[in-house]
């Protein structure tokens, strides 16, 4: 399939690695990306705070500037994607709101006609259009013996829309990365809040956050916690110190995009998927997977023998 | 819950955003409260400033940290009881706090300092965005972020320089534009910004 | 013709927006009406007795009311048509109320309104025929479809007074909900001590017939005269022979998760008796997961059951039986509590829902009666209780479980007891309205049980620094403080609400009831009339209607079971006289009127080649009427020169007060 490529400013600089890891990633699966010309910053959580009419502005520019013949846009960014979603709709359900909004466009010979394109994210258009028996079908070196958490953020699965993930519990990046071979951590926190701004904001309260996710994901004997937000990899990964250093741990956990697990999976350099751009070295990882196989009797843990006295657990179904 | 005649205008410019309506169905459970991410460290709950509201207490409100707290997880929203879209109200009432100039945080500069980056460049910026934050309102704290800058540069994950997007007259033209309809719509809201 | 024409005033109701003495003066000069008067209630006695005496006196011999709506008072007026000597059916209501006086605000418009109103129904009565209500006799038999205690009681209370009840039941044994609980609230009584015995009686009464393991298939007729067929479904196992040993139990080797007695907190076996008070005694073999159905080998049961009662070749059988009445009490299923996956229940082991907590604390449960973790060992020290999971939420349900936070604070008080643990609830609002109910929150209160205001945001694990390692933590904000609040705890207990039967739809679209849009059943009148529904001869008791506690419970089924009784005893039901009929002379045959028969009442005469309307099932609806192609079908008290007459009645009205 063919789509309108927004990458947002993060994937430029900041999220190089979720950039690069996603394009090529998308060229083995044969999908098409035409990034959309003259694009603009999306205005992240920021200009929303402050004026809203404005902000909806800003992100339908990008929206007039899909090139014709387009119906489907991709954000990998997280923020960008519930920015760009969000005006579509509101546009589309609000009249006032999307004459305002093309009123002030048509200051730059720009217009947009709400339904004229849907907005996706990455992951959306990997598991939805693509499909998991199919990226599979690519995989040449599947990530056996690797321990996964599977960490989703908020945006893309909160607020939510038509045919969306589950707010609390999705799956999707669990099944993906199934799909690529590896051991999903089942992981309680898969949709919690890594603080978003708050690092920059207000510290303390962002240290909790980003120390409760990595100390969750270091207690189930993770390897890596698997993103798509470069948000969370940023508080996550960059973070990740100051918030040791808060707490007077020394957690190592490598926090990488899921893009360039799959590039990783798709037999593709590492370089090339951008690792070596973390803060929290990600060579524990590399060297695991480069390494034979773990023998038999290490694989998945076995669960405690369960005594007789046991109750039994609701199946999850 | 009722909400006294005498001071309601704060709560009718909040309850004017689409969905605000449902505001008046809170039960005050506190599940907005409980979900917060950043909710310990508000100095009153997003259930307390509801309640506020409908007492009228306008000033508590608009100085009140709650909303710039507000990280926008969504949790509130998905889980109200009564389907209450209170993370459009948090952005509603950063609206107009910021419009009426009534914060007592920084977190406004922070926002600002952003906004001007897009609009100076069409892109952010964010080594701009950190250095100007910082300096202009937390100079001690500039330094501490020294080693984290340094780390991103030699990653490449920081840029130097900004980037401008070719059309930014066309850009600048556009929130000119919208702007001046803001700011009308404000008026016809009642809401001074 | 001599029609007399009441304009009633309601109080203010109607004379608030409506002209009454304009419009009683404007009727008195229609044709045919003999005496028009307006009066403020006309649904009083004295109301009634003007239209008496102007029957007596002025030989009037068709009455109008313009009032209210017809569901209200068209029985009183016709009522007082009959009394005076007056056929019922020569009398018509026009409403001035629901249709004039309480949806407008012109005082002008209205009043013109209510006089083309009146004037429609002053045409139409001219064209009433007497007609006469026929009679049918009623069936003794009663049907009930649900043996928990609403059932139960109402089966009891039948017959007790000497006639015969079907008690259908379809787990293989009687008690239903309240048979899982351990103790119940206020009193702390033990279910199973009050309710066992109320299953023997029920299981042995004399004129009670106990179908078990059953289901009602198909259900037509009419009050009076239903006909079920019900399914015995085959528990392998002759209940001639059986004597209950339970050793077929024991020696089966196939033990699985007992999903519904033991709300999947206990194991039991293929064959087995769902708990050991069970009325049948008889055990039942679970084909789905014995060994012999699915593979064909084992058979352990049958080698050692000492009077050869296991039976493997044993077919359901189908009844017919022929009743007057129904009373479904088919009862409430629990909210799933995976929906709401931030409570951790079915990832946490250690969060358990109500029947879960039920079980556990039953000393005929899998922990005999001790309260302890998903380990089965370990005491908790610490327990939170969560209210409102799955109710008064509109991303689940809207409605109050009602009775949640009773058993809420019920558990608390079992956690004390058992566990000598600290015991937390977590709530939004304490609701404990009934006798002793207050007292008991109050007690809880003295035995110092935390109480924290708040909606539990999420069940966490203790990941956060300084967290204690291993305990759940509760999430949620003490709004009395206003403050958030992490408070570890051993085990979590939601407290699920209750939620209609997953089948409720089905059950009623069979029984030809209505469901509301959540499920449950719907009450002929939610205030006035809560056990009967829309249909005549099916009654609803307990929780089928709506989530309710046992006190409320037990007294509905005992009021279904006494209004069937009265029809009983009456032994004789009116139908409905505004039939339909066929005209048999221009009637072709073409059968297209008899799938449009929602009460299903239309037959087809093969040797006479004529559709016939079984005037006992007709309820009037007119549907075959208007789709008959001949228009040989009319509807008795709605035919053609009526509606007309209705129609120019009301239009010649409005043509002269516009004029005027």
């Amino acid at each position: 399939m063919k789509y309108a490529y927004y990458p947002g400013c993060s994937l430029e600089k900041n999220a190089a690695a979720y950039g690069e890891s996603f394009t090529a990633v998308a060229d083995v699966l044969a999908q098409e990306l035409v990034e959309i010309p003259d694009w603009n910053c999306c205005g992240a959580t920021e200009y929303f705070s402050l004026d809203p009419l404005p902000a909806y502005a800003l992100l339908a520019r990008n929206l007039a500037l899909v090139p014709k013949g387009l119906t489907d846009l991709v954000a990998p960014c997280s923020a960008c994607y519930l920015n760009l979603y969000k005006t579509e709709h509101h546009m589309a359900e609000r009249p006032q709101l999307n004459r305002d909004v093309n009123t002030a466009l048509a200051e730059a010979n720009l217009s947009y006609k709400p339904g004229t394109v849907h907005v996706r994210h990455a992951l959306d258009i990997l598991v939805k259009d693509v499909g998991c028996e199919a990226i599979a079908a690519h995989v040449k070196q599947p990530l056996r013996g690797l321990r996964l958490v599977p960490y989703y953020g908020c945006l893309v699965v909160r607020p939510g829309g038509l045919g969306s993930y589950d707010p609390e519990y999705p799956d999707a990046l669990d099944r993906l990365l199934e799909a690529l071979g590896a051991t999903v951590v089942d992981f309680p926190l898969k949709a919690a809040c890594c603080g978003g701004h708050m690092p920059q904001i207000n510290p303390e309260t962002a240290y909790g956050l980003i120390y409760e996710l990595i100390a969750s994901a270091a207690s189930r004997e993770a390897d890596a916690i698997v993103t798509l937000c470069p948000m969370c990899q940023l508080n996550l990964d960059v973070y990740q110190a100051q918030a040791n250093d808060h707490f007077g741990t020394h957690h190592s956990m490598p926090v990488l995009y899921f893009t360039q697990m799959m590039g990783l999976a798709f037999g593709l350099s590492p370089q090339a998927m951008g690792f070596g751009q973390e803060f929290v070295s990600a060579q524990p990882l590399l060297d695991k997977l480069a390494s034979p196989p773990p023998p038999p009797e290490e694989e998945p843990k076995k669960k405690p023998q369960r005594s007789k006295k046991a109750l039994p657990m609701p199946s999850l179904r | 819950m009722k909400r006294e005649k005498s001071e309601s205008t704060l709560y009718d410019q909040v309850a004017a955003i689409p969905g605000g309506e449902r505001l008046k169905l809170c039960l005050q459970c506190g599940t907005c409260g409980g979900s917060c991410p950043s909710g310990p460290d508000m100095d009153h709950t997003p259930r307390e400033i509801f309640a506020m509201l409908m007492a009228g207490k306008r000033e508590e409100v608009l100085k009140s940290n709650t909303f710039w707290f507000c990280v926008s997880c969504y949790y509130c929203t998905v889980r109200c009881p009564q389907q209450i879209p209170i993370t459009a109200i948090m952005y509603q009432l950063k609206h107009i706090a910021a419009g009426e100039k009534k914060y007592t945080t920084d977190f406004t500069a922070f926002s600002q300092t952003f906004i001007n980056m897009v609009e100076n460049f069409g892109r952010g910026f964010e080594l701009g965005l950190a250095t100007q934050f910082y300096l202009t309102n937390r100079p001690l704290a500039a330094v501490g972020m020294m080693p984290m800058a340094l780390g991103m540069l030699t990653r490449g994950r920081m840029a130097l320089l900004p980037t401008r997007i070719k059309d930014l007259n066309g850009l600048k033209a556009v929130l000119r534009k919208a702007k001046q309809i803001a700011r009308q719509r404000d008026r016809e809201a009642g809401v001074r910004a | 013709m001599k029609t007399g024409v009441y304009i009633c005033h309601c109080g203010s109701n109607i004379a608030g927006t409506v002209d009454v003495a304009e419009v009683a003066r404007w009727a008195g000069e229609l044709e045919n009406v003999a005496v028009a008067r307006d009066y403020k209630f006309m649904c009083s006695s004295t109301g009634q007795e003007l239209i008496e005496k102007d029957i007596r006196e002025l030989g009037v011999d068709r009455v109008v009311v313009a009032s209210c709506s017809p569901h209200m008072h068209e029985p009183t007026f016709r009522g007082a048509c009959e009394r005076a000597g007056v056929n019922p059916y020569m009398f018509e209501m026009a409403n001035i109320r629901e249709h004039c006086s309480w949806v407008h605000t012109d005082k002008a418009e209205a009043t013109k309104k209510a006089k083309a109103l009146v004037a429609a129904a002053v045409g139409r009565v001219t064209r009433h025929q007497p007609l006469m209500e026929k009679r049918a006799p009623v069936n003794k038999n009663t049907l009930i479809v649900g043996g928990g205690v609403a059932g139960i009681q109402a089966a009891l209370e039948i017959a007790n007074a000497g006639y015969h009840v079907y008690l259908v039941e379809r787990e293989p044994s009687l008690g239903g909900h309240m048979a899982q609980l351990d103790k119940t609230f206020p009193t702390l009584d033990c279910s199973a001590c009050i309710l066992t015995p109320r299953m023997f009686d029920a299981g042995n009464h004399p004129n009670i017939t106990l179908l078990s393991y059953s289901e009602v298939e198909k259900v037509s007729g009419y009050i009076g005269n239903f006909k079920a067929t019900i399914r015995k479904k085959a528990r392998y196992v002759n209940e001639e022979l059986c004597t209950g040993c339970g050793v077929c139990t024991e020696k089966c080797p196939k033990q699985i998760v007992d999903e519904v007695f033991e709300a999947g907190l206990g194991y039991r076996k293929a064959v087995y008796r769902p708990f050991p008070q069970a009325v049948p005694k008889y055990p039942v073999i679970d084909r789905e997961n014995c060994t012999f159905f699915q593979k064909g080998t084992c058979k352990a049961c049958q080698k050692f059951c000492p009077t050869g009662a296991i039976d493997f070749n044993q077919q359901d059988t189908l009844l017919e039986v022929e009743i007057g009445n129904i009373i479904l009490a088919t009862g409430y299923d629990l909210f799933d509590a995976r929906r709401i996956p931030q409570y951790g229940y079915g990832h946490f082991p250690n969060v358990f829902t109500s029947l879960e907590f039920e079980r556990m604390t039953n000393a005929a449960g899998p922990t005999e009666g001790k309260v302890v973790l998903r380990d089965g060992a370990t005491t908790p020290k610490t327990v939170g209780i969560v209210h409102c999971v799955g109710s008064r939420d509109q991303n689940y349900n809207e409605y109050c479980s009602k009775v949640c936070c009773m058993y809420s604070l019920k558990f608390a008080h079992m956690v004390h007891e058992k566990a000598h643990a600290e015991v937390y609830n977590f709530y939004i609002d304490m609701r404990t309205p009934g006798k002793g109910y207050e007292e008991f929150y109050h007690r809880l209160m003295d035995e110092g049980n935390h109480f924290v205001r708040g909606r539990v945001a999420a069940i966490a694990e203790a990941t956060r620094y300084g967290e204690p390692e291993g305990k759940l933590i509760v999430q949620v904000e003490d709004t009395l403080i206003g403050e958030q609040r992490r408070i570890p705890v051993d085990m979590v207990i939601l407290s699920a609400g209750l939620e209609p039967r997953h089948d409720a739809q089905g059950v009623a679209r069979k029984f030809g009831i209505s469901c509301s849009h959540e499920g449950w059943f719907i009450e002929k009148h939610p205030k006035l009339d809560p056990i009967a529904t829309m249909t005549d001869g099916v009654f609803i008791a307990g929780c089928a209607q709506g989530p309710r506690d046992i006190p409320e419970t037990v007294a509905q089924g005992a009021a279904a079971a006494a209004r069937v009784l009265s029809i009983i005893d009456k032994g004789e039901v009116l139908v409905e006289a505004a039939t339909a009929l066929v005209n048999e002379m221009s009637c072709t045959g073409c059968q297209q009127c008899i799938p449009t028969c929602p009460y299903t009442a239309i037959e087809y005469l093969a040797d006479k080649q004529k559709a016939h309307v079984v005037e006992a099932l007709c309820k009037g609806c007119g549907t075959c009427t208007a789709a008959c192609p001949s228009k040989s079908i009319s509807l008795r008290h709605f035919n053609d020169g009526q509606l007309l007459a209705e129609m120019f009645g009301a239009m010649e009205a409005m043509f002269e007060l516009e004029v005027a």
